[in-house]
C-alpha cells in the first residue's frame, strides 16, 4: 500500500472516542473549527479528488496533538494537512500563505538591511498597512533579524583542536536569520563534549510550505535539504537539529504527509535525525555527556510545543535540566501556545491563537524568574510577545551552565 | 532510553502502576501509543456490580465470586488488595475526593436511567446514590450531545431498588444555557468554569426546582476548578447537586486523567506519549528492553529490569487477531486464553457480548502472563488491567475495579522484588 492509501486508510481504525477532541487546544476555544474527530476521519469518508464538503478544516492550526494522543494510530492531523492542501488547491492560496511560508527568503532579504526591516516590523503604522493589504495581524509576533547569519559565524568559527567524534547540525532557517545564538550555543555545547560539528549546506525543509497547503514547493524544498544531508547520513553521522518542528518534518512529516515514504534517501535522513536533547540524552545514558554544570539558581517554566510532542521522545530537555544545580523546572501543562508555526500569524486565526495560549501565558508568567525554556523558534517568540518574558532554546540553559560565556 | 521500570499503557491501570512504582523510587518511564480509557469512562470504580445478581457489598460477595471462578483476576487478588487499593487512589487524588468503600456499593444514576452499582464515586457524583430513594430532578443542557433527561427521568422511575425504596425523577431543561451549536460535555466543562454562566444556570433553575428535590447535571460541572464550581451550584441551589456520567467525552474521567497524569510526573516519571510498542527483545525468560516506533524512521527501545503490560484489550489493539483465527498479544506475542477457537468471534451488533472479547492473559500468583505449561513466561513482566483474561467486566460492573487493584497488585509485587 502506498503511503498515501497508508495514512488516508488509518481514519478505518477511528472508533469515535473523541479523546482528539479532549486534546484539541483549537475547537476548545472557537465554535469555528468543529474538532479533529469531525473534520478528519468523519469528513474524509465524503471527500472525493479535490473536494472538500466543508471550509472549516482551514482552521485546524496543524499542531497534530490529536495524532499524538490518539490510541488508535489514526493519522489525524496528517489526514487534514493533505485535505487542507487539496481544499487549498482547489480555492486558491491567498498571497500572505505564499510570502509567510519562505522564510528562508524574507531571511535573505531582511538581514542585510536588518535595522531598516526590523524598524519596519515594530512600527505600528506598518503593521496596520500590512494587516490591511495581506492580512497579518498587526500584533502578532515577528521576529527582529539578528543581522548576521549563523552561517558567517559558523565560516569563521575555529573549532577546537581536537574532537574524536563528529555531528552534523541542521540549523534551519530560524537559526540561520533571526536566531543565530541558539546555533552558536549548540555547536559550542556539542564541541564541548568533544564533537567535531559538520554544517553542510541547507535551506528551508519546506514545513511552512506543507502547513499553508503548497504541497509541491514542499516537497521541492525538503528534497534539496535532503540531498544535501543524505551523503553524511549514509555515512553513518547524526543529524542533530536544534529547530524541533523542522527536525520532525525530516523525521516524519514529509513522509507521511507530502506523500515522500517512499523516498530512500528522506528516509535514511530520518533514521539519522535527533532533536538535539533527544541526542545529548542518548550521550547522558551512555555516559558520554560532560555534566560539569555550573549552578544555575532560577525557576524556569518549561513548554514543551506540540511538534517537540509528535517526536515521541517524551521530555529529554526535563532529565537535562534535571542534571543542572539550583535550575527548579516547572514544566507546564498545557499543549499548545496557539502560535502553530505561521498559524497564529494570520489575521483571522491571532485571537484563537491568543486565547488557545492562554492557560499558558499565565504559568509562563507566574512561575518565571527570569526566563521560560521551549525548543521550538515560532512558539519562543509568542510565548515572549505575549507575556513579556524571554523564552530560549534549551540549549542555550545548557550552555550557560557549562559556563560557555555569553 | 533507560530505565529501571517501563509501564506500556496509560490508561487507569498503567498509570496506577506507574505512580506507585515511581513514587517507590523506581525511575519509571511510561510508554503510551495514545490517552487510555479514562476519557472514556465515568471515574467511579465499579469492583463488582453484579455477580451475577446485583452486589450490595463486593467485600462480601467476592470471596465467593473468586472460588467460582479460579481464572478471574480477582483470584489472584484478597479483597485487602483491592481495598488498599481503593484507599491509595484516594490519596493520591485528593482533589476528587473519592467516597464509598469496598463495603457497600452505592447505586447511582448512569446517563440512561440505570441504577448502576458501583464501590468508589467521586464526591461530585455521590450525591446522586439512589439506594435510599428519593426526588430528583435532572438538568438537561441543550446542545448538549448524547443527554436526554426525560429518557433518564422516566426510565429512573421504574428503577426496582433492592430496598424497595422509590425513586421520583423529572427532567428540567434549561432553555438557553449556552451560545454554540453542537456542544460537547467537555465544552460545557469549560462554560461552568465561568462564574458567570454558573450564576445564570443556577437562577433559571433555582425557580424551577422543587423543595426536596436533589438536582443531578449531566458531568460537565468544570474541569480545572470542578470543586469550586460545584460548591458553588450547591450553595446557589441550596440543595444536593451531583453530576451524572455522559457519553464519551467523561469530563470526570478526564479530571482522573490529569490528576494522575500530574501525580506520575510529580514522583518523576516520564511519560512517553505517542509511540507505539512493536516489539521487545529478550533473552531465556528475561526482557531486556522493548521496541517503540517513534517518529524517525529507526526503532528506539527502552530498557529496563521491570515491565508492565497494561494496554488494555482487545479494542485497544493489545491483543491481536489474524484473518487465520490466530491470536496472540501485540507486544511479547505471549499466548492469550479465552479466545474463541471457532466463528463466531464476533456477534452482529456493537452492544452483544462478542466472544472474543472474553480473550486475555493468564497470569500466576503475582500477575505475571504465563505460558500453555502455567510457567511465567518472562520472569520480569507483569499485566494489568484489560488485557488480563477470565473477567467479564461489562457483565460484572468491574472494569476500573480491576485496572486500578491489578495495575496496584503488579506494582507492589515488583516493589516486594527489588527490596
Amino acid at each position: 500500500m502506498d503511503a498515501m492509501e497508508w495514512v488516508r486508510g488509518s481514519l478505518d481504525h477511528c472508533v469515535k472516542c473523541t479523546i482528539c477532541e479532549t486534546f484539541c487546544p483549537v475547537s476548545n476555544v472557537t465554535p469555528l473549527f468543529p474538532g479533529p474527530k469531525y473534520v478528519g476521519p468523519q469528513l474524509e469518508r465524503f471527500r472525493t479528488g479535490n473536494g472538500s464538503p466543508d471550509a472549516s478544516l482551514d482552521y485546524c492550526s496543524g499542531c497534530g496533538i490529536c495524532t499524538t494522543v490518539c490510541p488508535q494510530g489514526v493519522k489525524i492531523a496528517e489526514i487534514n494537512a493533505k485535505a487542507r492542501a487539496g481544499m487549498k488547491a482547489e480555492r486558491g492560496v491567498p498571497v500572505r500563505d505564499r510570502i509567510i511560508a519562505r522564510p528562508s527568503v524574507m531571511g535573505k532579504v531582511g538581514t542585510p538591511v536588518a535595522p531598516i526591516a526590523n524598524w519596519f516590523l515594530q512600527n505600528t503604522l506598518v503593521r496596520r498597512l500590512v494587516e490591511r493589504t495581506l492580512r497579518i495581524h498587526r500584533s502578532a509576533p515577528m521576529p527582529p533579524f539578528a543581522g548576521w547569519t549563523f552561517r558567517s559565524w559558523v565560516r569563521r568559527h575555529r573549532p577546537p583542536a581536537s574532537a574524536e567524534r563528529a555531528v552534523v547540525y541542521f540549523h534551519g532557517c530560524s537559526t540561520n536569520y533571526f536566531e543565530p545564538r541558539v546555533g552558536r550555543m549548540a555547536v559550542e555545547v556539542l564541541e564541548h563534549n568533544g564533537f567535531r560539528v559538520v554544517v553542510p549546506r541547507q535551506e528551508c525543509c519546506g514545513l511552512p510550505l506543507q502547513s499553508n497547503g503548497l504541497f509541491d514547493d514542499a516537497r521541492r524544498y525538503v528534497h534539496r535539504l535532503v540531498r544535501s544531508l543524505v551523503p553524511f547520513a549514509r555515512r553513518g553521522y547524526d543529524i542533530v537539529a536544534t529547530s524541533t518542528s523542522c527536525g520532525l518534518m525530516l523525521k516524519r512529516e514529509a513522509r507521511e504527509i507530502l506523500d515522500l515514504e517512499d523516498d530512500e534517501d528522506l528516509r535514511t535522513v530520518s533514521a539519522h535525525t535527533y532533536d538535539v536533547c533527544e541526542f545529548l540524552l542518548m550521550l547522558h545514558e551512555r555516559g558520554e555527556l560532560k555534566t560539569d554544570f555550573k549552578p544555575v539558581p532560577m525557576t524556569m517554566p518549561y513548554h514543551a510545543p506540540c511538534q517537540q510532542r509528535g517526536h515521541g521522545i517524551g521530555r529529554p530537555a526535563v532529565d537535562l535540566f534535571a542534571l543542572i544545580p539550583e535550575l527548579e523546572v516547572v514544566e507546564t501543562d498545557i499543549e499548545c501556545c496557539g502560535i502553530a508555526g505561521t498559524y497564529g500569524l494570520k489575521s483571522e486565526k491571532y485571537d484563537i491563537a491568543m486565547a488557545v495560549g492562554a492557560p499558558l501565558f499565565r504559568q509562563v508568567r507566574e512561575t518565571a524568574s527570569e526566563v521560560a525554556a521551549c525548543d521550538s523558534e515560532t512558539c519562543r517568540w509568542q510565548i515572549t510577545s505575549a507575556t513579556g518574558i524571554p523564552s530560549v532554546h534549551p540549549v542555550e540553559v545548557l550552555h550557560r551552565a557549562y559556563g560557555l560565556g555569553e | 532510553m533507560s530505565a529501571d521500570a517501563v509501564v506500556i499503557g496509560a490508561g487507569l491501570a498503567g498509570l496506577t502502576a506507574a505512580i506507585r512504582l515511581a513514587e517507590g523510587g523506581l525511575s519509571t518511564t511510561l510508554v503510551a501509543k495514545g490517552v487510555g480509557a479514562t476519557h472514556l469512562a465515568p471515574a467511579s470504580i465499579d469492583v463488582l456490580g453484579y455477580a451475577p445478581a446485583l452486589v450490595e457489598s463486593p467485600a462480601r460477595a467476592l470471596p465467593a465470586f473468586t472460588d467460582e471462578r479460579p481464572d478471574h483476576p480477582y483470584a489472584r487478588l484478597s479483597p485487602r488488595i483491592v481495598a488498599a487499593s481503593m484507599d491509595w487512589l484516594r490519596e493520591r487524588v485528593p482533589a476528587i475526593s473519592y467516597t464509598g468503600s469496598l463495603d457497600e456499593n452505592l447505586l447511582v444514576p448512569t446517563a440512561v436511567g440505570v441504577a448502576k452499582p458501583t464501590a468508589l464515586v467521586p464526591e461530585a457524583m455521590a450525591g446522586g446514590d439512589l439506594r435510599a430513594g428519593g426526588r430528583f430532578a435532572f438538568v438537561g443542557l441543550r446542545a448538549l450531545k448524547d443527554f436526554y433527561p426525560a429518557y433518564l427521568a422516566e426510565n429512573l422511575s421504574q428503577a426496582k431498588l433492592p430496598s424497595g425504596a422509590a425513586v421520583e425523577a423529572r427532567a428540567v431543561e434549561l432553555r438557553d444555557p449556552g451560545d454554540e451549536a453542537d456542544v460537547n460535555p467537555l465544552g460545557y466543562a469549560r462554560q461552568f468554569e465561568e462564574p458567570g454562566f454558573r450564576k445564570a444556570v443556577a437562577s433559571e433553575l433555582l425557580s424551577r426546582v422543587e423543595p426536596g428535590e436533589a438536582v443531578g447535571f449531566p458531568a460537565t460541572l468544570g474541569l480545572d476548578n470542578h470543586r469550586t464550581v460545584w460548591r458553588e451550584l450547591q450553595d446557589l441551589l441550596e440543595r444536593p447537586v451531583f453530576e451524572v456520567p455522559t457519553l464519551p467525552p467523561s469530563v470526570p474521567g478526564i479530571r482522573l486523567f490529569r490528576a494522575l497524569r500530574e501525580r506520575f510526573r510529580q514522583a518523576g516519571g516520564r511519560l512517553v506519549m505517542g509511540p507505539t510498542v512493536v516489539g521487545a527483545d529478550t533473552r531465556d525468560v528475561v526482557v531486556e528492553r522493548v521496541v517503540v516506533q517513534a517518529a524517525a524512521a529507526r526503532p528506539a527501545t527502552h530498557e529496563a529490569r521491570w515491565f508492565v503490560l497494561a494496554t488494555g484489550g482487545f479494542a485497544a489493539g493489545a491483543i491481536h487477531l489474524d484473518s487465520h483465527g490466530e491470536v496472540w498479544e501485540s507486544v511479547f506475542g505471549l499466548p492469550v486464553a479465552g479466545a474463541p477457537g471457532a466463528e463466531p468471534r464476533f456477534l452482529p451488533r456493537y452492544l452483544d457480548d462478542h466472544p472474543m472479547a472474553r480473550a486475555g492473559l493468564a497470569v500466576d500468583e503475582v500477575l505475571r502472563p504465563i505460558d500453555a505449561r502455567g510457567r511465567p513466561a518472562l520472569e520480569n513482566l507483569f499485566a494489568c488491567g484489560a488485557v488480563l483474561g477470565g473477567a467479564e467486566p461489562w457483565r460484572e460492573q468491574s472494569g476500573n475495579g480491576l485496572a486500578l487493584s491489578t495495575g496496584f497488585a503488579a506494582a507492589s509485587h515488583i516493589l516486594e522484588r527489588v527490596s
